[in-house]
């Protein structure tokens, strides 16, 4: 098997064009990874969710970088040929919300063939979906495969969902906060699936969350980003001796079951952090 | 001041009639903060709508402040309990600005000094001035919540229905705003009952809670119960295994309830 990092990212820059002048919303970012689970992490416009989509090609704003290679392959000047033989089939992404990200006009059984479209066709695609749905642990892959999105709950959706991003068996799949719509309990057994794949299928997975705490316990390394740069790169098992106070501050804020306190800490922040992070 | 008895709510008839809320009870005492918890379809907004007098098609017996409540419900006994939603960004008229948003209420119920009542109330949420004639899409998600707890205040109630207030909120905001939250329920001697999925919330804001599964209260807990992990029924405790991060051995014993 292929030893080498499945992506590199050098300087990527993402801007914007707006009215009021040119936004800089991700801005020299680096990172490399392998099969293992990365995770991004920031709050709302840290730049977390731009940066994944620009490994597809899909955020609208402009992107330049050094480098932004798949397998050695650059990503920066493809054809519209050339995406369709990655994206959705090499490299796959999941969405936030079900509701909005399944087709409402199609069974989920249709949605898994489509997903399956020149790879696998007729009663062998037929099979790999059933395949694919009862490895995402539904229990009657038969009655999903026939349901309309709308006959499904946010858990079933979200893992019909995870099982069409699998069909064609990607390298890489980039998850855009994908538990958050859902609840607890069902959020945990989904992260165990995305879990298992990852260790089964060999794949590589880039976790796009603004949860520091689910981050920590979930994946491998983290990344956390703010006013669109990296500001600090850790394991996550290390992620309580976190040295930037942006870091320190996203980990002490959330309300704790365990530790009550009568006020809860407020974030500080600091200009600088806005300033150029020095590599 | 708000006692709930045997209350039931259903949607739909026939085979189609859902039961979404069955023979709960609780009360909650002048000043305290109760809470609700449970996963989506538990019921827990459906009892807040109730409350708040949105949904008149419930039965059982409900109070506030010793008045009964049915389904018409005078207007002042509608000024004494206000709502907070969950979603800052529907929850606010995009074509009003702050000031139409604080005023309207104030029209609808006769307070005088509009003026006066509408620049304290932005200060007492930590906004000043200068948010007066601002539009929705001009402010920040905790800016706008700021805005829809002004809104329920400033008809000064005795109850503040708060509904998954932080949920949308990135958690650094949302720490701001539970202080805020907390700050104004010791200055005002408001009475609160919050609605929330995250047990971390309801455990530092409330004293009180029931967790609630498929329209019932599975069971009445502290929050001390819940820090020290006494708690009773199977469901309320994977709940709480739930809240504490991804272990997949805890995953691997989950049980369908």
């Amino acid at each position: 098997m292929d030893k080498g990092p499945i992506l590199e990212v050098e300087k990527l820059n993402i801007r914007f064009n707006t009215p009021v002048g040119v936004v800089h919303a991700v801005r020299d970012v680096s990172f490399t990874m392998g099969r293992e689970k990365l995770a991004i992490v920031g709050e709302s416009g840290s730049g977390k969710s731009q940066t994944g989509r620009a490994i597809l090609g899909l955020t609208p704003g402009k992107v330049t970088a050094q480098k932004l290679a798949f397998h050695g392959q650059t990503l920066l000047d493809l054809t519209p040929q050339q995406w369709r033989e990655i994206r959705g089939k090499r490299i796959a992404m999941v969405m936030q919300d079900p509701k909005y990200s399944l087709n409402p006009v199609m069974t989920i059984g249709d949605q898994l063939l489509e997903a399956a479209r020149g790879i696998k066709e007729g009663a062998a695609a037929r099979q790999h979906a059933l395949g694919m749905l009862a490895a995402v642990r539904i229990r009657d892959p038969e009655r999903v495969y026939r349901a309309w999105p709308h006959e499904l709950s946010g858990g079933m959706g979200q893992r019909a969902m995870i099982a069409m991003m699998l069909m064609a068996e990607p390298e890489l799949l980039i998850a855009d906060e994908p538990t958050s719509a859902l609840d607890v309990t069902v959020r945990l057994q989904v992260l165990a699936i995305l879990d298992d794949l990852v260790k089964t299928r060999h794949m590589g997975l880039i976790f796009i969350s603004h949860d520091l705490n689910l981050v920590r316990t979930f994946c491998d390394r983290v990344l956390v980003m703010y006013a669109g740069q990296v500001l600090e790169r850790l394991t996550a098992s290390e992620l309580e001796q976190a040295k930037h106070p942006y870091t320190r501050g996203l980990l002490v804020c959330p309300p704790e079951i365990d530790h009550r306190r009568a006020r809860l800490p407020v974030l500080q922040r600091d200009p600088s952090w806005m300033e150029p992070v020095q590599p | 001041m708000i006692e709930i008895e045997n209350l039931s709510i259903s949607f739909g008839h026939g085979a189609d009639q859902v039961d979404a809320v069955k023979n709960v009870g609780f009360s909650v005492a002048p000043g305290e903060s109760y809470g609700l918890v449970g996963e989506s379809g538990s019921g827990k907004s459906t009892i807040l709508r109730a409350l708040a007098g949105l949904n008149p098609f419930w039965s059982g017996h409900m109070a506030i402040a010793g008045q009964k409540l049915t389904a018409e419900r005078p207007r002042a006994l509608r000024r004494l309990v206000q709502m907070v939603f969950q979603d800052p960004f529907g929850s606010l008229h995009p074509k009003h600005t702050v000031d139409r948003i604080l005023s309207e209420p104030l029209a609808i119920h006769g307070f005088d000094d509009v003026e006066t009542r509408v620049r304290a109330a932005l200060e007492r949420v930590g906004l000043g001035p200068a948010f007066r004639f601002r539009y929705p899409h001009q402010l920040s998600g905790g800016q706008r919540q700021r805005v829809a707890i002004a809104r329920a205040l400033i008809l000064e109630p005795k109850v503040v229905l708060l509904d998954e207030p932080t949920s949308a909120l990135d958690v650094s905001i949302q720490a701001e705003v539970l202080n805020l939250l907390t700050d104004l329920r010791q200055q005002l001697g408001l009475t609160y009952v919050l609605v929330s999925h995250d047990l971390g919330v309801v455990a530092h804001m409330c004293a009180r809670l029931s967790i609630m599964r498929t329209g019932e209260v599975v069971e009445i807990a502290s929050a001390d119960d819940l820090s020290e992990g006494r708690l009773l029924h199977a469901y309320s405790r994977q709940l709480l295994i739930a809240s504490r991060g991804y272990d997949t051995q805890a995953i691997a014993a989950f049980g369908d309830f």
